[in-house]
């Protein structure tokens, strides 16, 4: 059964190499490219407007054509990207606080578990864009509304499984003896169960980020959230949709494929992660 | 017996819906009375109006009302099925949520089946072929459609077959100036294409991939070994091993999936402008219209419990070795 697999060894571009460096090359290589779009993104600041060059097709000096106002689509669905890696971030930064508050919570008793998985449960029951929706407006919209509303939802995945590791994890004897040796459920849950789970959480993390993303591309492409004039990409895209029947294809299409790259160098890097952490896949 | 247990499982089930049902009413209802959005404001649109007919609305809309009160008559009206009035439309939100769900309805039925059996006949093209052209095809294609918005793809849709081509009309449910009632049947259908078509090409995805690994965790068993041994070959295989036992968690899969269709259905109806439960949901929100938002929460929350549900007994009426346990007892 156990057989090495025949292109493990192959030649990989320059140098042969095994499957780790790869792995890290893959990893290293795709968080350089969101770094340094998020970095740039940053510094994009007050795009040059100029009617003259008003909805040009896609040329090499505007990679992605112009907008109606002349800006660089280029420059803008850069700064979009940015805006929207902010948003996941910290988003993700809050959903995971929630899960692994949650996880660690429903270590404590049989009553607390309960209330988790019916937490869960009700986050669970509405559809995801909805809770979004009502969470952004419970918090009055605007930029705070959209990384509430994606933030606060977005921990569900995780949880759930944090829950069920949890739940493994206090089957086992140490847990039993520090119980007995009279150590409090808190001082159990941060020694004994989160060390164990932090794995799991960095996985968590890095395959909600795309999920994040999208959801608030999504949401400001519906119309909450975020001013015309901030260009986050779902921003960006609404109001692309009003230049569909001009035919400027560029507006929607290249912003939205450079948002589906960014999502798939998330996915990726998660894999790869996830290969590296599992114990199983790690020694391949 | 049989019946007993099947009385026995509906009840549990009924228990666990209407507390999930109060747990979502009363949460949703929180979270928008925590929200900034007053009703007076949200029903005056901006009129200039004196104070005191201010209070009057005030007092009409109960906004100083305290808020356990105010979630028992939410509760007290749910029962009798009274969502309230709609403040954008003027009329009771079960009426336009008839109206505009079945509109969905329609929709989401559609592309649900649509998605279900390209995902699945794609899928086993791909697990039988692993390694081929037609294998990567199908994973490159899963992976970029999962990873692209919703929204987007519909865009790209709609650019490539309404402005390019011209065969589809742009959007709304019905031509401008006809009554959406007076519409005949082919301009329904032409307009529900689209929208369906991107529901399906991004809903497919999810069970093409599911079921292209289990057909390739299943041909790689040991009874398919056998079966190979025995001269069984090409599709005979795969009808007779393979696909029986990978129907089951597709369809279970595909029942699990209606939280994501609603979700799906959101985006396109706002891309493609079709009259339906997502366009109102986000017309609501956008415009503080509080109970029609809160009767579509509702209505959404059923529909995806709904899902489950089916997803529970599509396991129990498919799987022969379920039924015959039950059988044997």
């Amino acid at each position: 059964m156990i057989k090495k697999k025949a292109d493990d060894k192959k030649q990989w571009f320059l140098y042969s190499s095994n499957l780790r460096t790869k792995t890290l090359v893959i990893i290293a290589i795709s968080a350089l490219v969101i770094i340094s779009v998020f970095v740039s993104g940053y510094f994009v600041r007050d795009i040059p407007t100029s009617f003259v060059n008003a909805n040009q097709m896609p040329s090499l000096e505007h990679l992605f054509g112009t907008d109606w106002m002349g800006r660089d689509m280029f420059q803008r669905t850069i700064a979009g990207l940015g805006l929207s890696l902010m948003v996941g971030f910290i988003a993700s930064a809050v959903s995971t606080c929630i899960s692994i508050v949650l996880g660690l919570f429903s270590s404590f008793n049989k009553f607390a578990d309960e209330c988790v998985a019916g937490i869960i449960d009700l986050f669970g029951s509405i559809p995801h864009i909805l809770l979004i929706i009502i969470v952004s407006i419970m918090f009055g919209g605007g930029v705070y509304g959209v990384i509430m509303g994606v933030g606060l939802t977005h921990w569900t995945p995780l949880a759930r499984v944090l829950r069920s590791e949890v739940k493994e994890i206090k089957t086992k004897e140490y847990i039993h003896l520090a119980e007995n040796l009279g150590r409090s459920k808190v001082w159990i849950a941060l020694k004994h169960i989160f060390p164990l789970i932090i794995s799991q959480i960095i996985v968590g993390v890095i395959l909600m980020f795309p999920h994040a993303i999208m959801h608030e591309a999504a949401i400001t492409f519906l119309g909450f959230g975020l001013p015309p004039h901030e260009p986050a990409i779902g921003v960006i895209l609404s109001e692309s949709m009003h230049y569909l029947s001009s035919g400027y294809w560029w507006l929607a299409f290249y912003p939205g494929m450079s948002l589906l790259i960014v999502v798939l160098l998330f996915d990726l890097i998660g894999e790869n992660v996830e290969k590296l952490l599992n114990p199983e896949t790690a020694q391949e | 017996m049989n019946k007993q247990k099947l009385a026995k499982y509906f009840g549990f089930k009924l228990i666990r819906f209407i507390i999930l049902m109060i747990a979502v009413a009363i949460f949703s209802f929180v979270l928008l009375d925590l929200s900034p959005i007053d009703p007076v404001n949200a029903y005056l649109h901006g009129a200039a109006v004196s104070e005191a007919q201010r209070q009057i609305l005030e007092q009409y809309f109960g906004t100083n009302v305290p808020l356990p009160t105010k979630i028992y008559h939410w509760l007290l009206d749910l029962i009798q099925l009274d969502l309230g009035t709609s403040l954008i439309y003027r009329a009771p939100v079960i009426d336009v949520i008839i109206d505009k769900f079945s509109a969905s309805f329609v929709l989401m039925a559609i592309s649900w089946i649509l998605s279900g059996i390209f995902g699945f006949v794609l899928g086993v093209l791909a697990g039988k072929n692993k390694g081929s052209w037609i294998d990567k095809a199908v994973k490159v294609y899963c992976y970029a459609i999962q990873s692209a918005p919703s929204f987007w793809v519909g865009m790209l849709v709609l650019m490539v077959f309404s402005v390019y081509l011209g065969w589809f009309p742009i959007g709304f449910g019905v031509p401008i100036g006809v009554k959406s009632t007076d519409a005949t049947f082919m301009e329904w259908a032409s307009r529900l294409v689209l929208p369906t078509l991107t529901l399906s090409l991004v809903g497919l995805a999810p069970i093409a991939m599911y079921t292209r690994n289990e057909l390739i965790q299943v041909l790689s068993s040991d009874y398919v070994l056998f079966a190979k041994s025995r001269g069984e070959k090409g599709w005979d295989l795969i009808k007779n091993h393979g696909l029986r036992n990978i129907m089951l968690p597709a369809i279970t899969l595909q029942f699990l999936s209606f939280s994501e269709l609603f979700g799906g259905a959101v985006m396109v109806e706002q891309v493609f402008t079709y009259p339906g439960i997502g366009q109102t949901a986000v017309a609501a929100g956008l415009q503080s219209d509080v109970p029609l938002f809160l009767g579509i929460v509702i209505i959404s929350a059923i529909f995806v419990f709904v899902g489950n549900l089916l997803a529970d007994i599509s396991y129990y009426l498919i799987d022969p070795r379920i039924k015959e346990s039950e059988f044997n007892d």
